[in-house]
């Protein structure tokens, strides 16, 4: 045996053993292996496999499942631009093209030396502070020219990313309009205090009162979801928070994430007590690898203050904790099924729902997953009484939201709302001019029309998980949709053929004829295969993925029409440039190495 | 009587297998040329195809020919129907996507085993390939696809007379599924 291999398996072994030599870490541990190797090589899948137990096979097919995680090397720096449109409209393209210039490679490709690879990768969360970029897992944002002429040369220069100057990676708050959520203030350990005073009874009626509902969009009764799991019965509860914020243009989940932890924990804290859960699992978004060391520093005061822990604030019995995951770049890992196959340490591959988490979640077992805001706003509930909350918002939407926004505005940033806030006086607020459109709830929501601005931000009228970027008339909407399909094609799991094969259609359509090569009968297929997505898909995602291109078609058009050939057929690619390859080879050039 | 039907197919890049497959309605062909008169087909051996009701190709588009022949039998054939998964997706001839063309030319011409006089051919008497094989909805329109590698000769049957009926196209579960 080679040395070298051997000191792989003690390595393996050593970080098998940190992970409690469980399956259900797999995951983090490919994540460890990675950091420290650069990538999970074939030695590498074997030996993790045999040191935790799962076949090569499947410890494989987890490398591949998710974006990244890599089978072979690499570059020693791994650049991976955030691909949102608003990033695009930011100039990411030309920045990144500098910078593929600067460092002489190829998108994708890592430089034959093995120094660098500079790649794509579907939105980061920081379009308010774009263009971004992930480099070896952390993230840098407020990309500019000189910006990346200095990181090419930090990169030539071999300097290790810790020395780089600092600023680039300062993430900001942009907190830009404060409500109950970030507006009111908090005492640490209040929303504990009054579940042990009160009982988790009473605090779960005070939920039921403030009408609190899920915020990570889909909008499920969040007192309903917790009063279903506590009266199902298994070995063990859990709770579960969804900090994936995968929905591109989202980035407010970063910002309680960064600035109000506490708050997240404690509603986590709270949630626990009510269903009798004693471990929790906050599962935290690649993207936001940066933020890991200040939450694990917020866990670990949260225990000093006895907060966290066995005997909670003094009670017998009161044994809570948290443990933080990180998942390795898949969209789809924010479906609550999805991620919990994840937290497992498996492909985040949908459940087949029902059973749904609140029975059979987390080993099975009675889970509650909750999203980042909703699980703070839950902390000051349980604070503050459900009246507190309710005395906002709408009838159905009681309360207040965040709206994470971008794009063609003086002020992007987050903005706290109380629900029933017009599309227009938001637009008023963060000063946007001259807007043509809006996407709401990213590229899974809808594109809403000027005419439309009156609309409402509630689950009554437009509802969301907080994703708003903002369009102006100078702006290609067609690029838009262009972005959203080849970002729907790229997250689609695999495991069903109306999504896999339907986002891969879509997006070649809609090239086609952004490119000036489709017909009318092309948009007819869209909207065909659109209908098949939509009926036939097995979760959310597939069967929200045709929505840019048929709201699209629906309300714009004349983005559409205006790009048609006039003709009834165009082929899908150009005839004659699929005869380059062999002219070039054979040599020929007569009529025959040529089609009309 | 009434005037026949006229039908016209072809195999363009594809191995003739959905051709035996419409030979396997066995006896039922007697029925089938009561009503229907064959133009261009590899039965006939006429080479060039003329105006038809359908048109059905077998087989993806690999090569130059491929195009001329296919868009001959649009510009011919009111209705044109892909047979097979090589005519619907590319199929077995579309595995070579994978490679690039100067990969595959150089395997089967210059570097693969036995080969005398290795060059890649060059003569203007072969038509040349195409970067990637296509299906044929990627070149021209297409009205009808017929799944299966092969679809089973009950399920070119059912399709064949449905058709000829004007009747809308509906197959037995069996005869599309292969579970
Ligand atoms: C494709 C897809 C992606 C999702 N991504 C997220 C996400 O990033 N964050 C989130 O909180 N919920 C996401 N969800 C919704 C979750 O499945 C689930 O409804 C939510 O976590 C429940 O929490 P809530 O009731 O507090 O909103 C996603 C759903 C789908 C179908
Ligand atoms: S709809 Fe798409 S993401 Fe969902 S299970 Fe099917 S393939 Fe996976
Ligand atoms: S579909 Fe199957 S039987 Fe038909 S030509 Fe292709 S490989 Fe042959």
């Amino acid at each position: 045996m080679t040395s070298a291999k051997t000191e792989l398996e003690g390595f393996v072994a050593e970080v098998v053993d940190r992970y409690g030599r469980d399956r259900r870490n797999l995951l983090q541990v490919l994540r460890t292996v990675q950091d420290q190797q650069g990538c999970v090589c074939d030695d590498a899948v074997q030996t993790v496999g045999q040191a935790i137990g799962v076949p090569a096979m499947n410890v494989r097919s987890v490398v591949e499942f998710y974006s990244f995680l890599h089978g072979t090397p690499r570059g020693q720096y791994d650049v991976l631009f955030s691909d949102n449109i608003v990033d695009r409209m930011l100039g990411k393209e030309g920045l990144m093209a500098r910078l593929c210039e600067r460092l002489g490679v190829e998108p994708g490709v890592p430089r034959a030396d093995g120094r660098v690879t500079v790649d794509n990768t579907s939105c980061t969360g920081m379009p308010d502070q774009g263009p971004a970029i992930l480099v070896n897992g952390l993230a840098l944002t407020h990309l500019t020219p000189s910006r990346v002429d200095t990181i090419a040369d930090l990169i030539e220069r071999g300097v290790p990313l810790q020395k780089w100057p600092g600023i680039y990676c300062e993430v900001e708050d942009n907190v830009r309009r404060r409500d109950l959520l970030l507006g009111t203030p908090f005492i640490d350990g209040s929303g504990i205090r009054a579940v042990l005073a009160q009982g988790p009874d009473a605090v779960l009626d005070e939920m039921m009162t403030s009408g609190l509902r899920g915020l990570g969009g889909a909008g499920f009764k969040t007192a309903q979801k917790w009063a279903l799991s506590r009266a199902a019965a298994g070995h063990e509860h859990f709770v579960v928070c969804n900090a994936d914020e995968g929905e591109p243009g989202t980035f407010k989940d970063r910002v309680l994430l960064q600035g109000h932890a506490n708050l997240l924990f404690e509603g986590m804290t709270v949630c626990a007590r009510v269903i009798g859960a004693r471990r929790g699992f906050l599962y935290l978004r690649g993207e936001y690898r940066y933020m890991l060391e200040l939450l694990e520093h917020t866990l670990a005061q949260r225990r000093r203050a006895g907060l966290l822990g066995k005997g909670i604030l003094g009670t017998e019995g009161f044994d809570f904790d948290i443990e933080i995951h990180l998942g390795a770049g898949a969209y789809i890992c924010g479906e609550e099924s999805a991620l919990l196959e994840s937290l497992a340490g498996k492909r985040g591959v949908p459940r087949k729902r029902p059973p749904f988490p609140v029975t059979h979640g987390h080993d099975n077992e009675p889970t509650v997953v909750n999203n980042v805001e909703t699980f703070s706003a839950a902390a000051k509930i349980a604070a503050n009484g459900g009246a507190w909350w309710a005395a906002k918002g709408t009838a159905t939407s009681p309360g207040t939201k965040l709206l994470s926004v971008s794009g063609d505005c003086a002020r992007p940033g987050v903005y706290e709302y109380p629900f029933g806030i017009t599309i227009q006086e938001i637009l008023d607020d963060c000063g946007a001019s001259d807007t043509a459109a809006v996407q709401v709830a990213g590229p899974a929501g809808q594109l809403v029309p000027k005419r439309d601005f009156g609309r409402k931000i509630a689950y009554e009228d437009v509802a969301t998980g907080g994703s708003f970027m903002i369009f102006n008339h100078t702006r290609d909407l067609l690029a838009v949709v262009r972005n959203f399909a080849a970002f729907f094609a790229h997250e689609s799991c695999g495991f069903c053929t109306p999504c896999r094969v339907g986002t891969s259609l879509m997006r070649d359509l809609v090239e086609k004829v952004a490119t000036g090569n489709g017909t009318q009968y092309d948009l007819e297929e869209m909207k065909h295969l659109g209908k098949i997505m939509k009926q036939a898909s097995h979760c959310g995602l597939g069967l929200t993925a045709p929505n840019p291109v048929l709201g699209s078609l629906d309300k714009f058009p004349e983005i559409w029409t205006e790009k048609l050939k006039s003709k009834d057929f165009e082929p899908a690619f150009d005839l004659d440039g699929a005869l380059s390859e062999a002219r070039a080879l054979t040599g020929r050039d007569d009529v025959h190495a040529h089609i009309a | 009587m009434p005037e026949k039907i006229k039908v016209a197919t072809a195999s363009l890049a594809g191995c003739f297998g959905c051709h035996m497959s419409l030979l396997d309605i066995d006896e039922r062909i007697l029925d089938l040329v009561q009503v229907v008169d064959f133009d261009r087909t590899p039965i006939t051996d006429i080479k060039k195809v003329g105006p038809c009701d359908v048109g059905i190709i077998e087989g993806g588009v690999a090569n130059a020919e491929n195009v001329e022949v296919l868009r001959e039998f649009r510009h011919h054939c009111k209705i044109l129907v892909a047979m097979g998964a090589c005519a619907t997706n590319g199929g077995i001839p579309a595995m070579r996507n994978q490679f690039t063309l100067e990969e595959c030319l150089r395997e089967s011409y210059v570097e693969g085993m036995g080969i005398e006089n290795p060059m890649v051919p060059n003569d203007a008497e072969i038509p040349l390939l195409l970067n990637k094989v296509r299906p044929l909805h990627e070149v021209v329109k297409v009205d009808y696809f017929l799944p299966g590698c092969p679809p089973s000769a009950d399920a070119i049957w059912t399709f064949l007379t449905e058709l000829i009926q004007g009747k809308p196209i509906a197959f037995p579960y069996t005869q599309i599924h292969y579970d």
